[in-house]
């Protein structure tokens, strides 16, 4: 059953199309995930998705609900955390949850089962009389998880989770995220910048590049699209279109001063790009030789990786807010 | 989107009376200023004879229902803006996605701040006892609590407003300095309003406040410039229509990064 149902959704701000007729759905249970550079429209889709915008075209459902139309319905049936902390720092922990359990309208005895139990899942019950501004970055993110997960939501929303925590917390979190999935069977949908993060948490994963979803399938799926190994080389001169056109180069892409093919067997074939390389008089710099990860991905459709894509980012003049 | 949740608007005051309790210390010092206006100005013009202020009234009396005044605008108008905190702090999304409807986080917002603010200016009336302050009648005192509310539920509700239409924290300097201090001067809660410049009174008379400081004046110290009917009235209007326009505005309004 598709619990989440996107048809040709846009968000125009004045002169920027932030999401561009994105179409797919999630199906219930599955932790689906949308990678992509800041900027790319991901938290203006999931804003949404979650009602806290309104689509300037198109159609979205979620949990059968639709977003423009069952506002109220649709945030009863959901959970989110957003990018940003939405925390009150001047309350303790337990008191956030309660203060949320109580705008969903939990009785005493659901709400205290409830955060004992979503505390438990995110291992907060010793901490969580203490004031929310004397947590970490990462006790406060594992708080909004939980709170996210009060109302029992068929479906959470997590904007970027792991934005700006440490590996040791960004793991853990994944392993709560695995948890609420696997063993509570909620629908997840996520979105990250990381590409480590979408290949070892989601079942499907959409890439997502200046508003649209360019590709949309499992990792290993995506990855296969790839080939078998990919090698990266940095060229200072010489004309290189001669490294791609070899028989055994299955793609290859040019960005930003760098060569990126995809061939079988790679260090096999890197003494033989060297040797095509001299005879031409083509002159690398450096060789890099990798397994194929979602980055080869974005770049196969977009032509950029996505630190690229950042660096234009950081790079515009104007930097208008997407949410 | 009509319908209230009496669940969520008790636990939006119940978060405003904690984070209150929390910050005593910023609530026991805006007590200060109204404090220092009326030892100051009380003590200092006590033997003036102020052209307009009613005989047989002396300066402290007739300033007393002017400071509680001040208190009542300073700290709802303050209340109100507080969404403009939650926006910079986030919290308001969180406010904002939950199945609630916008008009009970108004009325949540109205419960918390007016609690405050009718607190405050309560303990402001409790130190002006051993002044000698006393208030005529249980009556008075009565209208004084329907007038003090008014004030209260106007000033949140124009907090309120500019609050949904403003970004960030700056706001509240911009409030304060262009809109907050001149409906406190031109209310005549210090001096009469009939000593201002012609080109002025007619500001006096579209302040609210003017009406609700001459409305305690008359339910407090029983000197009112203005028929308490007539304040009543206005203030009760003006009241009505903030309270209608900020809950629109905060209906349509977006809810910050």
């Amino acid at each position: 059953m598709h619990v989440i149902r996107v048809h040709q959704l846009t968000k125009r701000f004045k002169a920027l199309t932030a999401v561009d007729g994105v179409s797919f759905e999630v199906e219930q249970g599955e932790l689906f995930g949308l990678l992509g550079p800041n900027g790319a429209g991901k938290t203006t889709l999931l804003r949404m998705l979650t009602t806290l915008l309104q689509p300037s075209s198109g159609s979205a459902f979620v949990a059968g609900y639709d977003v423009t139309k069952a506002r109220n319905q649709v945030r009863a049936c959901i959970g989110i955390v957003f990018q940003e902390p939405a925390l009150d720092r001047q309350l303790t922990g337990r008191e956030n949850l309660d203060f949320h359990a109580r705008m969903y309208g939990l009785n005493a005895c659901e709400r205290r089962a409830r955060i004992t139990e979503v505390l438990a899942l995110v291992e907060l019950t010793d901490r969580a009389d203490e004031l929310v501004e004397h947590y970490s970055g990462g006790m406060q993110r594992r708080l909004e998880i939980a709170r996210g997960l009060i109302n029992c939501p068929q479906v959470l929303f997590l904007d970027e989770p792991t934005l700006g925590l440490d590996t040791q917390t960004r793991r853990r979190i994944w392993d709560y995220i695995r948890a609420m999935n696997r063993e509570h069977g909620t629908t997840i949908v996520l979105t990250t910048h990381y590409k480590e993060e979408a290949d070892a948490l989601c079942d499907r994963v959409g890439i997502m590049d200046r508003g649209k979803i360019v590709a949309l399938d499992t990792p290993k799926r995506l990855k296969e699209l790839i080939g078998a190994d990919v090698v990266t080389l940095e060229v200072e001169s010489g004309d290189y279109q001669v490294l791609a056109r070899q028989p055994w180069v299955h793609s290859a892409i040019s960005h930003d001063g760098r060569l990126t093919l995809s061939v079988d067997s790679g260090e096999r074939k890197i003494p033989l790009l060297m040797e095509v390389a001299h005879q031409h008089g083509i002159k690398v710099n450096s060789v890099e030789l990798h397994k194929p990860s979602l980055e080869d991905v974005f770049l196969r459709f977009t032509g950029a990786t996505i630190r690229e894509r950042h660096a234009e980012e950081n790079a515009r003049p104007w930097r208008p807010r997407r949410h | 989107m009509r319908t209230v949740s009496l669940q969520a608007v008790h636990m939006l005051w119940l978060r405003e009376m904690k984070r209150t309790w929390r910050a005593k210390s910023r609530i026991i010092g805006s007590l200060m200023m109204p404090l220092f206006f009326l030892l100051f100005l009380g003590s200092g013009f006590r033997r003036a004879a102020l052209p307009g202020v009613p005989a047989g009234v002396d300066y402290l009396s007739f300033l007393i229902p002017g400071v509680v005044g001040m208190t009542l605008l300073f700290s709802s108008t303050f209340g109100g803006l507080q969404v403009l905190w939650d926006k910079e702090f986030g919290f308001l999304k969180e406010i904002m996605v939950t199945p609630v409807s916008r008009f009970s986080i108004v009325l949540g917002r109205l419960a918390g701040a007016s609690t405050i603010a009718i607190g405050q200016s309560l303990a402001i009336l409790l130190s002006t006892l051993p002044l000698g302050f006393r208030v005529t009648s249980i009556w008075g005192a009565l209208l004084g609590g329907v007038f003090m509310l008014l004030i209260a539920f106007t000033f949140i509700g124009m907090g309120l407003a500019f609050a949904s239409r403003m970004k960030d924290m700056h706001g509240f300097q911009i409030v304060f300095n262009f809109v907050v201090f001149p409906v406190f001067f031109l209310s005549g809660a210090l001096f009469p309003i009939k000593n201002l410049p012609s080109l002025l009174r007619p500001l006096a008379y579209v302040d609210p406040l003017t009406y609700g400081v001459d409305g305690l004046r008359g339910a407090l110290v029983g000197a009112p410039a203005m028929p308490l009917g007539l304040d009543l009235a206005i203030l009760g209007a003006f009241c009505a229509g903030v309270l209608l326009l900020s809950s629109l505005l905060f209906e349509t309004s977006d809810v910050g990064h």
